[in-house]
């Protein structure tokens, strides 16, 4: 993250200067600053809905039915994971509101997943297997009905904007298997994590 | 049939789970109100908690965004993409599309509307913009909410799987349309 970090900020004042639009750049630091802040409180109510809904579903034992129903692929796919652990529920449930385009659903439950996670996590501060395979299906953003870009299709008279569900389903999926093949394939390869002492 | 279908499930895949989930709460004898209230009190908390993670991720990008190097991505890379029958007007896109969900539909919208419903480059930005999500942006809020800071491969299987999505859209897109 430190490289990216530097990269985005460091080549962009470079670029920038090259491109003599360095004035932008700098102001759109303020921009993004306030973009973010606004992101993140628009986030507050809608989290706190679902954060309180996933509660009830938690309590009445909603999460657990969901986990214990998709158990045979997700012990495959978070095997680090113990099995009755609720963060397999949340990511079941954060992935449908995907896939059904709830995109503000599908944040906070993501979240709430990612919480779950957490307390399965070995060292607190570096992402563990089972998020990184979490994020690489939630980056890869399965969906089965893209309803923004159709309604821009409509808006611009396009005669039969359904036509782009078939192919965007056909992209989508093969982006989301890929993504998944790949974190199991980086999973075996990358330097494992070790406990974090601080966190003990 | 299928868009009939799927009209019916967007529009009641929320109202259901919520019923669905508010229904058992009541027949399992759960305190309904008090659970969600309870529930509901760490929203403020982890939105708080992601600022710091937001704020450098995006502003990172609006740098990016405003320095013109995407542009000069895609000038450059326009030879070549031509070679496989990749529209330049995609190409902007392509880059976006990891960093910025709504600038990615901006840039959709615009080509949509410059270009008009019948051009070959209107649909692959349609596909390319309907099957992505923000990487960037999903990493920075989900990890930030839970403190992490060191992403091992997951960035890298990311942007991978972003490039696959890319490359896919333009070979589903030369077959199909």
């Amino acid at each position: 993250m430190n490289y990216i970090f530097y990269f985005l900020i460091v080549i962009s004042i470079i670029v920038g200067a090259i491109n003599g639009k360095l004035n932008d750049v700098v102001n759109s630091i303020l921009i993004g600053a306030e973009l973010s802040v606004k992101v993140a409180f628009s986030l507050i109510g809608i989290m706190a809905f679902w954060l309180g809904m996933m509660k009830i579903a938690d309590k009445c034992g909603l999460i657990v039915f969901i986990s214990k129903i998709i158990k045979p692929i997700t012990k495959r796919l978070f095997n680090e994971i113990p099995e009755n652990s609720p963060a397999i529920g949340d990511i079941a449930m954060s992935f449908s509101a995907n896939a059904f385009g709830l995109a503000n659903a599908a944040t906070p439950i993501g979240i709430k997943a990612m919480e779950e996670l957490q307390k399965n996590n070995i060292d607190k501060t570096s992402a563990s297997n089972a998020m990184c395979m979490f994020l690489a299906m939630s980056t890869a953003g399965f969906q089965l009905v893209p309803a923004t870009v159709i309604a821009v299709l409509i808006g611009i008279g396009y005669k039969n904007p359904t036509e782009i569900i078939a192919p965007t389903l056909l992209v989508t999926s093969i982006t989301f298997l890929s993504a998944i093949i790949m974190a199991r394939i980086f999973q075996k390869f990358w330097k494992p994590q070790f406990p974090n002492k601080e966190d003990k | 049939m299928f868009q009939l279908i799927m009209n019916i499930i967007s529009l009641w895949a929320l109202p259901a789970i919520i019923i669905i989930i508010l229904t058992l709460g009541l027949g399992r004898k759960v305190p309904l109100y008090e659970t969600f209230t309870d529930g509901a009190k760490d929203g403020f908390k982890v939105a708080i908690n992601i600022i710091p993670y937001l704020v450098a991720i995006i502003i990172g990008i609006s740098m990016f965004r405003a320095s013109g190097i995407i542009e000069m991505l895609a000038r450059s890379l326009n030879p070549i993409l031509a070679h496989f029958n990749i529209p330049a007007d995609t190409i902007p896109i392509m880059f976006v599309r990891s960093l910025s969900g709504s600038a990615a539909l901006g840039v959709f919208s615009d080509i949509a509307h410059n270009l008009g419903p019948n051009e070959y480059a209107t649909k692959v930005a349609a596909v390319m913009v309907g099957s992505s999500e923000t990487t960037f942006y999903v990493l920075a809020v989900y990890f930030g909410a839970v403190g992490i800071s060191k992403l091992r491969y997951a960035l890298i299987v990311g942007l991978l799987a972003d490039l696959i999505g890319i490359v896919a859209a333009v070979s589903v897109c030369n077959l199909m349309f």
